[in-house]
């Protein structure tokens, strides 16, 4: 399986994101030995020393397989996205931030200067002079420096060329653990990568399919929220229980882990296979539990969405078609 | 004026940077510690039903997405006007304690201890985990995968995922446990009750048992007189899901205690122009810079400020060994800041044998695990003790629970400005005449991680431990030395 005496170098990175898929990774427990056996670890803050200058020594597309996670929140995540990108023969946009936005990029509703204007205006922030961060700033000793936050938040396939996806807020650690062995079995010619572009370490299908929750073609009169009819019944389908579970739009992979603990999908494995924009998978999935063919009372049940935006592109945003909202895209215009 | 950079090599990840600035002498004028990212969540949580919260918070950091979860849930009681049923708030503390194992066994074994159980002048080589299992024996590995083992598995029965968990909503908890589960879950816990003790014996040895180690903590460079704050029981003791936060004086004077909804009496957070991050401080006291002592508003939260605000720990063997701590240390409050390693290792045996109160309890396997709210949803506190620090999340919705304003106070960025002052005075202390110590990376490194400084949380960037170059300048800005550490 090595080339030339030497094994292929394995790299992990986290941009704008939250940990949260490191510690899904370090949760395969055993098949971190697998990667340790099989690859070099030449570039993994979490778990080694990092060598950030010894990746940009390295020779373009000398890293074999690089994991990254996290959006493109300021202009240094978008420096080491390309450098990686370089240096990288497979590169893998890793978890929900780096494949979509995930929730982060919620933050592509209101424009920059509104998120700045919110951190330095909360009820406990003391800043009678309306400070604000500055990107340069001249300290009585000399000037200092923080990076650029990007007017909206870019998914990694919005800044570099992304091989493949693997989705999830974070990725299951079984399926991440597949995927390695995948890797492993493709070095030792015993499989092939799949097409370029493709989704890995995840269904085909959707959450529903997953999801043991009983269906019995019920139509609802009402959406109704988790605290008022919590504990849901264990055995029916959240969403025939009036709440709304965003499982019809997304994709498997999860084993439906959140409505087995009665609670609802949110989303996080991202649109399912061939759905171009979530939201409105989603909405297709909700019109057809509603009992009820009035326009009036079909307005009336929809009202019990409180928050239709933050249901239908919880996740996605980022990566949706829609990107961000007009006020944050004009925000870069500045 | 001579200028030294301080960065992570992980700067461009956004951990967080220090710039120190020399004056003509060559001595330390003044340095920044710099947060370079913002995420915007108090913005975008507008909008969103609050039930979410604890599930969209969970995302500000995926190393203690628990604690997100506890705090937003029960500032959405809080916003419900209410009480979730015993077994729900048995369950909820029940996953709480075996999160803290597992994230203080992480914290120990993977990015403070090393610097003790290995010796802070040992090689960066062996400063980390494998140097441990290399010294104190192979056994030791497996059981440090074993307790972050069974801790993800509690985390997962009870809250549904191994990684942002998924079931506490307003008024309780979407799912139980079986009696099946019970059983399982309390034989870990015992399992982890061990697991503590051996892992303060491993302290004891190793460093307790070490003068030079003792020195370096008991060492002027590592202490700053703060205030501390933690939040305490109904006795006083130690708590990590709920109660008042009590705050003492550098003197160890309780200042007084409050509850959650009484946050902003008492806390405040100052701004500087050049880091996205704020300086909370107390506001009774007053922001006074970065400066020690009783007039100074700048406090501590973590483990060590847990200890010092509370009277004692509620478990019998986490409280014997709190007696020890502070006969063998001199007295409360302890203000080395090294000696958090110890204190957070005393944590982790209380939160161990709390796990198993919680498990035995008679009423834990009960159906009766959530409450309807009723009343009309207004405005809500929360506050838990994040194991890097007393996390507040606050939020205001409309008549249909949808958050219309919020406010967060996160573990770490409590420990922002004691961080900016440790690293200044480790750099002050080293840094003599133009003469740059090479002992300085290490040193510098070690006042910040005593204090488990997670940037995920705190800037909504990345945790973990922080690899450091520093590049001095001459007046002119010219390089003339680079000193790295975990670069080659």
């Amino acid at each position: 399986m090595s080339v030339n005496g030497k094994k292929p170098k394995f790299a992990m990175y986290w941009a704008a994101s939250c940990g949260g898929c490191e510690i899904a990774v370090l949760n395969t427990h055993e098949k971190i030995l697998d990667v340790d056996a099989n690859f070099e670890v030449v570039f993994w803050p979490v778990a080694m020393d990092a060598k950030y200058k010894d990746v940009e020594a390295m020779e373009d597309g000398e890293i074999t397989l690089c994991l990254f996670n996290g959006g493109m929140r300021n202009d240094e995540n978008e420096h080491i996205a390309r450098l990686l990108r370089r240096k990288s023969k497979i590169l893998v946009a890793f978890g929900s931030c780096a494949c979509e936005g995930c929730i982060p990029g919620l933050a592509n509703f209101s424009s920059i200067q509104d998120i700045v204007d919110t951190a330095f205006t909360t009820i406990s922030t003391d800043n009678p002079a309306n400070i604000r961060p500055q990107v340069s700033f001249a300290a009585p000793e000399g000037e200092i420096h923080i990076p650029t936050l990007n007017p909206v938040l870019k998914t990694l396939d919005q800044v570099v060329d992304v091989d493949y996806y693997m989705p999830g807020c974070p990725p299951e650690s079984p399926q991440i653990a597949a995927v390695i062995d995948l890797v492993i079995k493709v070095l030792k010619g015993e499989a092939e990568l799949p097409p370029k572009g493709s989704t890995i370490g995840a269904g085909n299908s959707t959450v529903c399919d997953e999801c043991p929750r009983k269906r019995n073609e019920k139509l609802i009169k009402a959406f109704k929220r988790i605290q008022d009819i919590a504990p849901a019944d264990p055995d029916l389908c959240l969403l025939e229980q009036g709440i709304p579970c965003n499982g019809p739009a997304t994709r498997s992979g999860c084993v439906a882990r959140c409505p087995q603990a009665g609670a609802q999908c949110i989303g996080c494995y991202g649109p399912a296979e061939g759905v171009v924009d979530y939201g409105a998978r989603l909405i297709s999935a909700f019109a057809s539990v509603i009992d009820s063919d009035k326009p009036e009372e079909i307005d009336q049940i929809l009202d019990g969405l409180v928050d239709p935006a933050g249901q239908f592109y919880r996740f996605n945003l980022a990566g949706s078609l829609l990107r961000a909202s007009k006020a944050a895209q004009m925000s870069g215009n500045r | 004026m001579q200028h030294i950079s301080i960065d992570p090599i992980t700067r461009l990840e956004g951990h967080g940077k220090i710039e120190i600035f020399l004056d003509s002498k060559g001595n330390v004028a003044n340095s920044y510690f710099q947060i370079p990212e913002l995420r915007g969540f108090e913005r975008f949580c507008v909008g969103r039903p609050v039930e979410e919260m604890p599930l969209l918070t969970n995302r500000i950091c995926g190393v203690c997405p628990e604690a997100h979860h506890m705090a937003a849930a029960k500032a959405a009681d809080a916003v419900y006007h209410v009480d979730p049923p015993r077994t729900a708030k048995l369950l909820r503390e029940l996953l709480y304690s075996a999160f803290y194992c597992t994230d203080h066994t992480t914290h120990f074994y993977a990015l403070g201890g090393p610097d003790f159980v290995m010796g802070p002048t040992a090689p960066v080589a062996e400063r980390n985990i494998l140097g441990v299992i290399h010294k104190v024996g192979l056994e030791i590995g497996g059981k440090v995968i074993q307790m972050r083992k069974y801790g993800h598995t509690v985390i997962e029965m009870i809250g549904g995922r191994k990684v942002h968990p998924c079931t506490s909503i307003p008024g309780g908890i979407t799912k139980g446990i079986t009696e099946e589960q019970r059983k399982e879950i309390e034989e870990m816990g015992r399992w982890a009750v061990e697991f503590a003790q051996f892992s303060l014996d491993i302290f004891n040895q190793i460093v307790l048992g070490n003068k030079e180690y003792v020195d370096l903590i008991l060492g002027d460079v590592y202490t700053h007189r703060t205030y501390y704050i933690g939040t305490v029981d109904e006795k006083d003791k130690v708590n990590f899901y709920d109660g008042k936060v009590s705050v003492v004086s550098p003197s160890g004077k309780r200042l007084g205690k409050y509850a959650a909804a009484e946050y902003t009496d008492w806390i405040a957070e100052h701004v500087e122009p050049w880091t996205y991050l704020k300086f909370p401080y107390l506001k009774k006291i007053g922001w006074k810079g970065f400066v020690d002592g009783e007039d100074s508003g700048v406090y501590m939260a973590t483990p060590l400020s847990r200890l010092n605000a509370a009277d004692g720990m509620a478990t019998p063997k986490a409280q014997a060994e709190y007696e020890k701590f502070y006969s063998t240390l001199g007295g409360k409050p302890v203000h080395q800041r090294l000696a958090t390693h110890w204190a957070r290792l005393i944590e982790l045996l209380y939160a161990a044998e709390r796990w198993v109160e919680l498990v035995t309890d008679p009423e834990v396997t009960s159906p009766n695990i959530h409450t309807k709210p009723t009343e009309k949803p207004t405005e809500g506190v929360g506050i838990v003790e994040a194991p890097r620090g007393t996390l507040t999340h606050h939020y205001w919705t409309d008549e249909r629970g949808v958050v219309t304003r919020a406010n967060l106070i996160v573990g770490t960025t409590n420990n922002y400005a004691p961080i900016q002052m440790s690293t200044n005075k480790a750099a002050t202390s080293l840094i003599k005449d133009g003469n740059i110590n090479e002992g300085l990376l290490n040193m510098v490194e070690m006042a910040f991680r005593a204090y488990d400084p997670c940037f995920g949380c705190a800037t909504h960037s990345l945790p973990g431990q922080m690899p450091l170059e520093i590049t001095v300048h001459n007046a002119d800005g010219e390089v003339v030395d680079v000193l790295k550490q975990y670069v080659e």
